[in-house]
């Protein structure tokens, strides 16, 4: 502990380093790994946790009904997997889009303009971000059901999604709109833009980072989210989340499948964590931490 | 020249104007109707017209309501055990491993992934550890030749588990966002204090951490916000159970609606938890306030210093 914080540290730091990394992702290691254990495999402890013979028997159920080939062997397929991915892609990638938009520019009028209820909106958007998914599902389930009649439709699950992840966005854009510096803006007013060209043409660009985190954030949860997509969907429309949830039973769980799918479902947050961890991490400290 | 000036007033409400349509639409108008819909006996085979209106009878039957009043309190005991582990393990970690460490980048990467990953899955993969055969923990416990623990199958356990889970998640983001305001700290502050001899103590004491406060505080609160929305982790592991013992607010509101298919009472459990939440964000707004006063104070002086 007597090391000041800009002196080269001893190897007992790296080693908690390790440690620490080891905690992290070892969950993470021990899904992929049975993702490519076969269920006897699984079920024999005698069959080491790590090293085992690995097949991607596992996958080739999963994904039975999209796959070019017939997998051999297997007799079952379950043809839920592959529609539910499309419809999890769909469904993210188009309210991420939505939101951000709408998000960027009711951002953008909160730091830029003064007017009238600005407060209000400002506060009323901060307090909806405590509200939990669980509160909304009743709601939610009654007016899409029997006002809206958006429930089982692709729509209804959207406008869930973007509503719920705008507070967030907005918050989270504010803090880097505040940062454009406002003479580039007052530059291409003189130059005649109007105000939507302003702020496509000079704000947007500048907050590229802000915008990729937003985005990130928005599509995970679009992604991983279960409640109101279960409550939503109709056969058709079913999420990856609701199917995983769906096939869980009480007792008899098939560990390789059920992993092969929590993978899959893993893939898409794990590369953005990886091509974009310093995006997300500036997102994340952004609002939080003023410089 | 009038026209011109019209634009420019209704400029921001143009901006706006989406973004509050849908917040009104799919956020505020649900919350009303959640309020309407817990006065009433209500089934989801029946229109809400149809429903009977009940009046404060959902609210007092929870009050006197056993279960209701264990959930009740599973929520805060899980929400204060969480949150107090995740800020005294990540801010302490963050204030062990502020310096200049290779691989420090590498760290806080793969420390993201536990967030980013789905809590469904987060769920799967404990549930799977925590398996009473064949799951690491107890196979690692027989090899060793310890006693299996019941992991998901005893109530003390279960909870302990999914605090384990939700710790192993969340950790994380305190470490994070502890780590980015130490490293936002005022070098001159911490320079005078070696200069005068502080001990490493006394600058975490009396300088990093009163610094670090408002960060922290912000942290603090997203976290306990975030910790009564945990519903799909433990929904996996353990569905509430045994017993009651896992059983928070927001899996109870789930269960009831789906599957006990009384939307009335849920929606008088989601009011409570409303309010709930409401109280402790109000009190922590307003300590926040004074903390950040503090802060800034003492950034004030440093720089005097």
């Amino acid at each position: 502990m007597s090391a000041s914080s800009h002196k080269a540290s001893g190897p007992a730091f790296y080693a908690l380093m390790v440690c620490l990394i080891i905690m992290a992702i070892g969950p993470i290691m021990l899904m992929l790994a049975t993702s490519f254990k076969t269920n006897i495999d699984v079920n024999d402890v005698n069959v080491s946790a790590l090293f085992f013979t690995p097949t991607i028997s596992n996958y080739e159920t999963v994904l039975c009904n999209v796959l070019w080939y017939e997998p051999a062997g297997d007799n079952y397929c379950d043809p839920t997997f592959g529609r539910a991915l499309g419809n999890s892609i769909f469904i993210a990638l188009v309210s991420t889009a939505i939101t951000l938009v709408v998000g960027c520019m009711a951002a953008y009028a909160l730091v830029r303009f003064r007017f009238m209820g600005r407060g209000v909106v400002s506060m009323t958007t901060l307090m909806m971000r405590m509200v939990p998914p669980a509160v909304l599902l009743v709601p939610v389930f009654g007016i899409w059901t029997f006002q809206f009649g958006l429930d089982g439709t692709y729509s209804g699950i959207i406008l869930v999604y973007v509503a719920m992840n705008l507070p967030f966005v907005i918050w989270i854009l504010q803090s880097f709109i505040v940062q454009v510096p406002i003479q580039l803006e007052e530059a291409a007013r003189m130059d005649g833009a109007n105000p939507l060209q302003v702020f496509f043409l000079v704000v947007l660009p500048i907050i590229k980072p802000g915008l990729a985190a937003a985005a990130i954030f928005t599509f995970r949860i679009a992604w991983n989210e279960f409640l109101l997509g279960n409550a939503l969907s109709g056969r058709s429309t079913r999420t990856v989340p609701v199917t995983i949830v769906n096939s869980i039973t009480e007792y008899d769980i098939d560990w390789g499948v059920i992993m092969a799918t929590g993978m899959l479902l893993a893939i898409p947050p794990v590369i953005f964590t990886f091509v974009a961890s310093k995006q997300i991490i500036t997102g994340m400290t952004a609002g939080a931490v003023k410089g | 020249m009038t026209s011109v000036s019209r634009i420019n007033r209704l400029t921001p409400y143009m901006f706006l104007a989406p973004a509050v349509v849908l917040l009104v639409v799919a956020l505020l108008y649900p919350i009303g109707y959640m309020i309407y819909a817990s006065f009433l006996d209500w089934r989801p085979s029946q229109y809400i017209g149809e429903a009977e209106f009940v009046g404060l009878r959902n609210y007092i039957n929870l009050w006197n309501d056993e279960a209701f009043r264990e959930s009740f309190g599973v929520t805060l005991k899980f929400a204060a055990v969480v949150v107090t582990l995740e800020m005294f393990i990540g801010v302490g970690l963050a204030l062990l491993l502020d310096r200049n460490l290779r691989g420090m980048a590498a760290l806080r990467t793969i420390f993201i992934l536990p967030m980013m990953i789905a809590p469904i899955v987060v769920g799967l993969m404990w549930r799977y550890m925590y398996h009473p055969t064949v799951g690491i923990f107890n196979r690692t416990l027989k090899d060793w030749g310890f006693e299996p623990i019941p992991w998901l199958s005893d109530g003390t356990w279960s909870f302990v588990a999914v605090i384990i889970a939700d710790v192993w998640q969340w950790t994380p983001f305190i470490f994070i966002l502890s780590l980015a305001a130490l490293q936002s700290l005022p070098q001159s502050a911490l320079e005078a204090a070696e200069i005068d001899g502080a001990t490493d103590w006394q600058k975490v004491w009396h300088i990093k951490l009163p610094l670090m406060m408002p960060v922290l505080i912000v942290a603090l609160l997203l976290r306990l916000i975030d910790a009564f929305k945990v519903l799909e982790v433990i929904l996996v592991m353990t569905n509430g159970g045994p017993g009651l013992s896992t059983e928070i607010l927001s899996l109870r509101i789930y269960r009831t609606a789906q599957e006990f298919q009384e939307l009335g009472v849920a929606a008088a459990m989601s009011n409570y938890l409303l309010i709930l939440l409401i109280i402790l964000t109000t009190i922590m707004f307003l300590y926040n306030k004074g903390a950040e006063n503090r802060a800034e104070r003492l950034r004030a002086a440093a720089q005097e210093a």
